[in-house]
């Protein structure tokens, strides 16, 4: 596939055949198209802010408008404990990571029902699809965390040593996105009432993350390891704790990891299995 | 040249159908049809649950080998299975059952511009389209002035698509998908759209494509791009293949398929989407003077053409029209049987009833030669009801036309008989 040009007996062979039974991922193939990846991205973010006045300028006002209104009714009218932190930063540094959660959960999901014309039309592995969607939303991430930075310079915080965890923790949240992302865009291909549902599920799952309130909040014991169930706790705990300071991430964030993991496993094998009968049935 | 490009061995592809019944669309459907599984799965065999009329075979047992280099094409009617054997071959869809095995990259062209965003220049569609249809970027930017240059866009190359004419936004597409360099090249279908300009570029370039000794697999309802661009020809129907010959007896196979009796076509009632459709056609037929049903005329006789057809309830502004075009696939006319406004104004609006519309052609109009009579009821721009774009063939004989004490073929698909005059101007 490397080669354009014709060369007798060294063109690859493709087998068609019925698909049956586990098909593992094959990251070489994925690779190959990996240009492919790199320009559905660039479409997503390039498409999202064009004829928009402010552009750009959205994936810096989202944030800290959201930032704006967190403050007001939870830290001001509420009076939520923050940790020890302003609650603007508090509630910001909990943001990030959830914005680029919810945003790439929710193009995701939609994202193979949204590109039916090349599915149906041309072969190239799927899993680009939701791949990309997720990069795209880490680039509105990768712009909001400038915001974040001068948010906290203006209350006089600098990042320690600790700031090199923040790369892990990013990879981290991608894969939990992406993972989620695998399920809810193969069952929106059957079951369109996958999309109507992912708002609910993005309100929901962000009411059970500690984005307003602090994870103290939740009483110890049994109550905080089923809330570790949702992996958004460990990172935005961690997130929290490599920019500013408050809890290190403790066991709670390990039962995050292994849902992650599960979710991941379990989420590309769904997208394998299903992958095969998109064309006949977006 | 004896390498195989292709080989596809019992290819079929079973789909659903009724989804509305048989597949879940929805969770309230899915916990239902979950229930339903169960049941199944103790009632009967796993065997039994994919067959029945939940489902359909768009492809059976089909089997072919294409060599490295030829240029092949798959002819058939709307729903014989031509698109599905190309998603299968272009890896878009998985077989069923069988096996296939392709010696190559694989480039389809199976719609013209897919994947192009419309808010994106001509540019990034140029760089998106490439990568989608599988070049890698060095590739685009090596053949950009190229793809360009063939589009014709030129100073436009900025501008958004959505800005573009359907013209250019047809030609910037076309000219991307065109300078894809796969092994093998799958093209369904591009020809149908644009002007003639266009399609006369596109059949150049898939003419070089062919010269260059790649392989090629050409589905088109254009018999005579099939009859031009390729040796050889795979006729489907019914998800089978019926035939498998030199283009032109292939082609004169598909033309001829489905007729009941010679000079006359009846139409069997699954033929209709349903029995409700306002417009159920019962036959064609060609007659000659005599009012006989037949399959050769003479063109300096004339003849009539005739329709008939049953109204369950009346339609209103319904037209019946007739094409006429060659067996290479050229127009030779179309005609509407309301055509003349007496006519529309006394029957645009149809009561229920079983009606005849005859057409009468002139004596001297057709050259002789093989002709094909396509169908089609509709009402203007509203709603089409019926077409049939090959109903029927049927020959015409050029004995005693025009000009006939010279027995030489005349060119051209009619032979009218004009009036000409002869002056003398100088002596």
């Amino acid at each position: 596939m490397e080669n354009a040009q014709p060369r007798k007996n060294q063109s690859p062979i493709t087998y068609l055949k019925p698909a049956k039974g586990w098909l593992p991922v094959d990251f070489k193939e994925l690779w190959r198209y990996r240009e492919l990846i790199f320009f559905l991205t660039w479409r997503d973010i390039k498409v999202r802010y064009k004829q928009a006045v402010l552009g750009i300028a959205w994936a810096i006002l989202q944030p800290l408008l959201t930032m704006l209104i967190f403050t007001i009714i939870f830290g001001v009218l509420l009076k939520t404990p923050s940790q020890g932190l302003p609650y603007p930063l508090f509630t910001l540094s909990a943001l990030l990571p959830w914005q680029l959660f919810a945003t790439a959960l929710q193009r995701s999901s939609v994202s193979l029902v949204g590109n039916a014309n090349l599915i149906t039309k041309i072969y190239f592995p799927r899993l680009a699809i939701p791949l990309s969607t997720v990069f795209a939303a880490l680039f509105d991430f990768t712009i909001s965390i400038v915001v974040l930075l001068g948010v906290m310079a203006f209350y006089g915080y600098w990042p320690g040593w600790k700031i090199l965890w923040l790369l892990p923790i990013v990879i981290f949240t991608f894969l939990t996105a992406f993972s989620v992302g695998l399920w809810l865009s193969a069952l929106n291909v059957q079951y369109r009432d996958v999309q109507h549902m992912v708002p609910f599920l993005i309100q929901v799952w962000m009411y059970a993350s500690p984005i307003v309130y602090p994870i103290e909040t939740i009483p110890e014991g049994v109550w905080r390891v089923l809330y570790g169930l949702n992996p958004m706790v460990g990172i935005i705990q961690g997130f929290r704790w490599a920019l500013l300071d408050g809890n290190p991430p403790d066991a709670t964030s390990l039962i995050s990891a292994v849902m992650v993991l599960i979710l991941l496993v379990s989420g590309l094998y769904y997208f394998r299995r299903m992958e095969k009968t998109f064309a006949d049935i977006v | 040249m004896s390498d195989i490009a292709i080989r596809v061995e019992n290819i079929s592809k079973r789909y659903r159908i009724g989804l509305a019944q048989s597949r879940p669309d929805t969770l309230r459907d899915f916990l239902t049809f979950q229930f339903r599984q169960i049941g199944h799965f103790f009632s009967r065999s796993k065997k039994n649950r994919y067959e029945g009329p939940g489902y359909i075979w768009a492809l059976k047992d089909v089997s072919f080998e294409v060599d490295r280099g030829q240029v092949m094409g798959i002819i058939g009617r709307n729903g014989a299975g031509k698109s599905t054997l190309l998603k299968i071959l272009s890896r878009v869809t998985d077989p069923t059952e069988g096996f296939g095995e392709i010696h190559g990259r694989v480039g389809s062209l199976l719609e013209v511009g897919t994947g192009f965003h419309p808010e994106l220049s001509g540019r990034e569609n140029i760089y998106l389209n490439g990568a989608i249809l599988g070049m890698r970027r060095e590739e685009i930017n090596r053949k950009f002035d190229e793809i360009v240059e063939f589009s014709e866009v030129g100073k436009f190359i900025d501008t958004p698509v959505k800005r573009f004419s359907s013209g250019m936004y047809l030609r910037l597409a076309f000219a991307v998908a065109a300078h894809l360099e796969p092994e093998i090249l799958v093209v369904d279908e591009v020809l149908a759209v644009g002007d003639a300009e266009f399609q006369r570029k596109c059949l150049g370039k898939m003419n070089d494509v062919a010269q260059q000794g790649r392989t090629v697999l050409f589905v088109s309802h254009n018999m005579s791009a099939i009859l031009r661009l390729t040796q050889e020809a795979i006729v489907l129907d019914g998800g089978k293949i019926v035939m498998r010959a030199p283009t032109p007896e292939a082609v004169d196979y598909y033309l001829n398929m489905g007729l009941t009796k010679q000079g006359e076509r009846f139409w069997r009632s699954e033929e209709f989407v349903h029995e409700h459709n306002p417009f159920q056609p019962v036959a064609l037929r060609v007659l000659n003077t005599q009012g006989e049903v037949v399959d050769t005329v003479n063109a300096a006789d004339g003849f009539d053409i005739t329709l008939e057809y049953q109204l369950p309830s009346a339609v209103n502004n319904l037209r019946v029209g007739l094409y006429m075009m060659t067996t290479r696939g050229e127009f030779v006319f179309t005609s509407f049987d309301t055509d003349d406004p007496e006519m529309f104004q006394k029957y645009s609006a149809r009561p229920a009833g079983r009606y005849i519309s005859r057409c009468h052609i002139p004596p001297n109009l057709m050259n002789e030669g093989r002709f094909v009579l396509g169908v089609n009821a509709s009402s203007y721009r509203i709603q089409r009801f019926f077409q049939d774009d090959k109903a029927l063939t049927f020959t015409v004989n050029a004995a005693g036309a025009p000009g006939s004490h010279w027995p030489e073929k005349r060119l051209g698909p009619v032979r009218p008989q004009l009036d000409w005059k002869i002056e003398k101007v100088e002596e």
